[in-house]
């Protein structure tokens, strides 16, 4: 129990830079999805087939190959990253792994987001037209806020599924939650007590996220709730 | 760019351990959301209790969590109880053994709410039906909601298979030699990682594209009794 409370402090940072690496990646990954989804049911084939075949890999491989590609991988093309400039970003492992998290993510997304804008009720893009909208502004006041509706349980599952996906940083010496339990672990043989801790640790932020993106849900859809009379 | 050094028959190899651990998770995970299925409809509050508790914990927990505490944590466990109890053991788990167990345990959880959802797709009347031919509570389970909550579950376990597939990567954290861990090995060999986890990450695309084809025959032969308009 004293190895716990001894390393609580560097266990409640790993804790944040858990969240903070997974609310960085969903924040990004959200804003790419938006734009990309509307490509993908664009039905113009030279856009929608690179959306798709994006969407097919970061879907279709685990994780971890990403991650890996990216920090190692990009090391056999350090000497074209360098003309670029770029090279330094790729040294980084946090940037490597907010940037592995935030593709991974804006694929997924990006196919739920799909599924929500094709779930929009044609009588309401009907009724948008007939008043007048159309293109930018059709999807802007219409069908994008309809298909978040539709789409967010589904993107809710998302977001769980990449906070507990961060733990993968630590692999590439990232010092997420995971990360600083595998360091204290191993320096103190205390494995079941800091990984059980560990555990708690996730389930909280877990429950804790699933708990506010089902508040936001229902602040969403408030104006569904029937109104009760007599 | 794609030559793989002499490096190629080492991934396949290491493609047919990932599949190996991938098909003997599933069939724990598969054992176990039955037998969770089964728990959620007992009578008694404690296995319910048991059960809900299974499920909420392991969703909660992220994989490699799991895995690091099963392997890691596991054998210090045994020996710290032993130790206390005045007979110290030695224990030390097969990286083998410790990742299928945790991936089919984890996995194990998503596939008990997969088949509630079929258990509670087939209709209750059927059910009615068969206990008035006299079937008893097992004979019912086995002959008639079992069949008919395959056909509801089965493209819900084809997503849990899509998922635990790709979770089985993780297991090369704790050395077992499986597809990405190969890769590993030869990329730091070779000092070509791109070209290899590259190699990989087709190798993965390819398993994910054969089990979509798999999926879409499976679903279609168990829906063989299902009227199409």
């Amino acid at each position: 129990m004293d190895i716990i409370i001894e390393s609580l402090p560097r266990l409640l940072h790993g804790t944040f830079i858990t969240i903070q690496i997974t609310a960085l990646s969903v924040f990004i990954g959200f804003c790419m999805a938006i734009p990309l989804a509307i490509i993908r049911v664009s039905g113009r084939r030279i856009l929608s087939l690179p959306v798709y075949a994006f969407t097919f890999y970061f879907r279709g491989t685990p994780l971890l190959v990403q991650i890996f590609l990216i920090y190692y991988g990009s090391g056999q093309f350090q000497v074209f990253l360098a003309s670029v400039g770029i090279w330094p970003l790729f040294q980084s492992a946090w940037f490597c792994a907010v940037l592995a998290l935030t593709l991974n993510t804006a694929a997924y997304s990006t196919e739920i987001f799909r599924g929500g804008i094709q779930g929009v009720p044609a009588g309401e893009i009907e009724a948008a037209r007939a008043c007048g909208m159309s293109g930018m502004r059709l999807y802007q006041r219409i069908i994008i806020p309809r298909a978040i509706r539709i789409a967010w349980p589904a993107y809710t599952n998302e977001v769980i599924f990449l906070l507990q996906a961060s733990s993968l940083v630590s692999i590439i010496t990232v010092m997420d939650l995971t990360g600083v339990a595998r360091e204290i672990a191993a320096r103190s043989f205390a494995f079941y007590e800091i990984y059980i801790f560990a555990a708690v640790l996730y389930i909280i932020v877990v429950y804790g996220v699933l708990w506010a993106f089902k508040r936001i849900e229902t602040r969403m859809n408030a104006y569904l709730r029937m109104e009760i009379t007599g | 760019m794609f030559d793989l050094q002499g490096y190629g028959p080492l991934l396949l190899q290491g493609a047919k351990l990932t599949i190996y651990v991938g098909v003997c998770s599933m069939v724990i995970a598969i054992g176990l959301g039955l037998l969770g299925v089964l728990g959620q409809l007992s009578k008694s509050p404690v296995v319910r209790f048991l059960v809900t508790t299974y499920t909420t914990v392991v969703r909660g927990i992220p994989e490699l969590v799991l895995i690091l505490l099963v392997y890691y944590g596991v054998p210090t466990l045994i020996q710290d109880i032993s130790a206390a109890a005045g007979s110290p053991v030695y224990v030390a788990l097969d990286p083998f053994v410790s990742g299928t167990a945790t991936i089919g345990f984890i996995y194990g959880a998503f596939s008990t709410e997969v088949f509630r959802g079929a258990y509670l797709a087939v209709p209750r009347g059927q059910i009615e039906a068969a206990r008035a031919c006299g079937m008893s509570g097992a004979l019912t389970f086995r002959r008639i909601t079992l069949p008919q909550m395959m056909r509801y579950a089965l493209p819900g376990l084809g997503n849990v298979w899509m998922v635990l597939i790709k979770a089985t990567a993780l297991i090369s954290v704790i050395q077992l030699p499986e597809l990405m861990r190969s890769a590993d090995i030869a990329a730091k060999n070779t000092r070509m990682p791109f070209t290899f986890f590259f190699a990989a990450s087709l190798i993965y695309l390819a398993i994910t594209i054969i089990s979509n084809i798999v999926q879409q025959w499976a679903e279609k032969r168990t829906s063989r009794g299902v009227r199409r308009a």
